[in-house]
């Protein structure tokens, strides 16, 4: 009896696998015009790893993809005009707006966000969107820097990103930026905290499956910064890294930091081939 | 006015007589429920967006009381009969007093 009632149990906890779908087979187009590539061939540095790269986007139900096809149901879209009254906003001691060199971001942003995080040769640093954007905020509008993803800096990332929709993501991953590359690639398969798992155990090794309630992506940043319907606002990269690792019951690196940085080239480069998405929608 | 405030509202520019139109809005509003505290454990006060309507050349097509449990950027999506060509108005009343609005503009033809 009790040996019966044990395995009823069990049968209840395989019950989710069972349901575990991996990437559906939807086509993501936004506004009627943006046609995504959702699905692409794995570049060549993942050889053995993944055959396929897939979107975050299919892994989400069909509600919450439906929320990404049209600009006016994506709530990332308003942290996207909050960006572009601040775009057009004077500020600092050169009481310069980002839109006095910029102009139109709609040209002067197109592509930018595939090909970040990018070597700065100038500053001889590997930079993210976010710190170019605060080396012009500093350097060239005398203003602060923001804080590493929050609210006014993730909006503008999104919005930069917004302009490069539809195109894909290409980083690149050698020359001089190959040191951080392999530096992200060793965070990626290293296990942290106490429950020991590395970015890879999920998302390489386990996407498609249900992690309890979650249903794990391969962990692209193609579609960042994210609107999260959880906390209703945008995410960026690195702060879901820090969640990530935080979940594993580690100590977490830091936005901004170098390792994350790093981190954020690398899990880049697995979606090179991914149309850029940001502002993305998920749960 | 509470802070990051901004109406948006997309619904069909030309419709023919008598047809049904889909019309969505949705205004960006952070809608404090007044039921949470700040770190220092005091209660932040209630704002939100409590009553939304809309008026079709002053006939009204929809009128809603919000309640504080609806989440951030409350977002509607509803149908309405067009008879005739005329204006589409949006009203939000928010808690401190202040009314936003927006008009939209129906052709018929």
């Amino acid at each position: 009896m009790k040996f019966k009632a044990m395995t009823a149990v069990a049968a209840l906890l395989f019950a989710p696998a069972a349901f575990a779908g991996g990437a559906d087979d939807d086509t993501l187009i936004v506004n009627g015009d943006i046609e995504m590539t959702t699905k692409a061939p794995a570049p060549a540095h993942l050889d053995g790893a993944l055959d396929e790269i897939i979107s975050g986007w299919h892994f989400r139900s069909d509600e919450t993809q439906q929320l990404q096809t049209d600009d006016f149901e994506n709530q990332g879209m308003i942290f996207v005009d909050q960006a572009m009254d601040i775009w057009d906003t004077a500020e600092g001691s050169e009481g310069k707006a980002c839109s006095d060199c910029h102009a139109d971001p709609a040209d002067s942003m197109a592509g930018v966000a595939a090909t970040y995080p990018k070597w700065n040769e100038d500053a001889g640093e590997l930079r993210t969107v976010q710190m170019q954007v605060n080396d012009c905020r500093v350097n060239r509008m005398g203003a602060d820097a923001w804080k590493y993803d929050a609210t006014d800096a993730v909006s503008m990332e999104a919005m930069i990103a917004s302009h490069s929709r539809g195109m894909p993501v290409d980083v690149a991953i050698d020359g001089p930026v190959a040191e951080a590359w392999e530096k992200g690639k060793e965070i990626y398969y290293t296990r942290y905290g106490q429950l020991e798992l590395a970015c890879a155990s999920c998302h390489e090794e386990n996407y498609g499956n249900y992690i309890r309630a979650d249903h794990l992506s391969q962990g692209q940043i193609n579609g960042f910064p994210t609107y999260r319907l959880k906390n209703a606002k945008l995410n960026g990269a690195h702060s879901r890294f820090k969640g990530c690792i935080r979940d594993t019951r580690a100590e977490t690196f830091s936005p901004g930091s170098d390792e994350f940085i790093a981190l954020e080239l690398y899990v880049k480069s697995r979606g090179n081939g991914l149309s850029v998405e940001g502002p993305s929608v998920r749960n | 006015m509470a802070s990051g405030v901004k109406p948006r509202v997309k619904a069909p520019k030309k419709a023919s007589a008598g047809e049904v139109v889909t019309i969505k809005t949705l205004i960006s509003h952070k809608m404090e429920s007044g039921q949470r505290k700040d770190s220092s454990g005091n209660v932040i006060p209630r704002s939100i967006i409590n009553r939304f309507t809309c008026d079709f050349n002053g006939e009204n097509v929809i009128d809603v009381v919000l309640a504080p449990a609806i989440s951030t950027n409350p977002y509607f999506e509803f149908d309405a009969t067009i008879p005739e060509a005329g204006d589409l108005k949006f009203t939000w009343y928010d808690d401190d007093g202040d009314v936003y609005e927006e008009t939209k503009s129906v052709a018929v033809g």
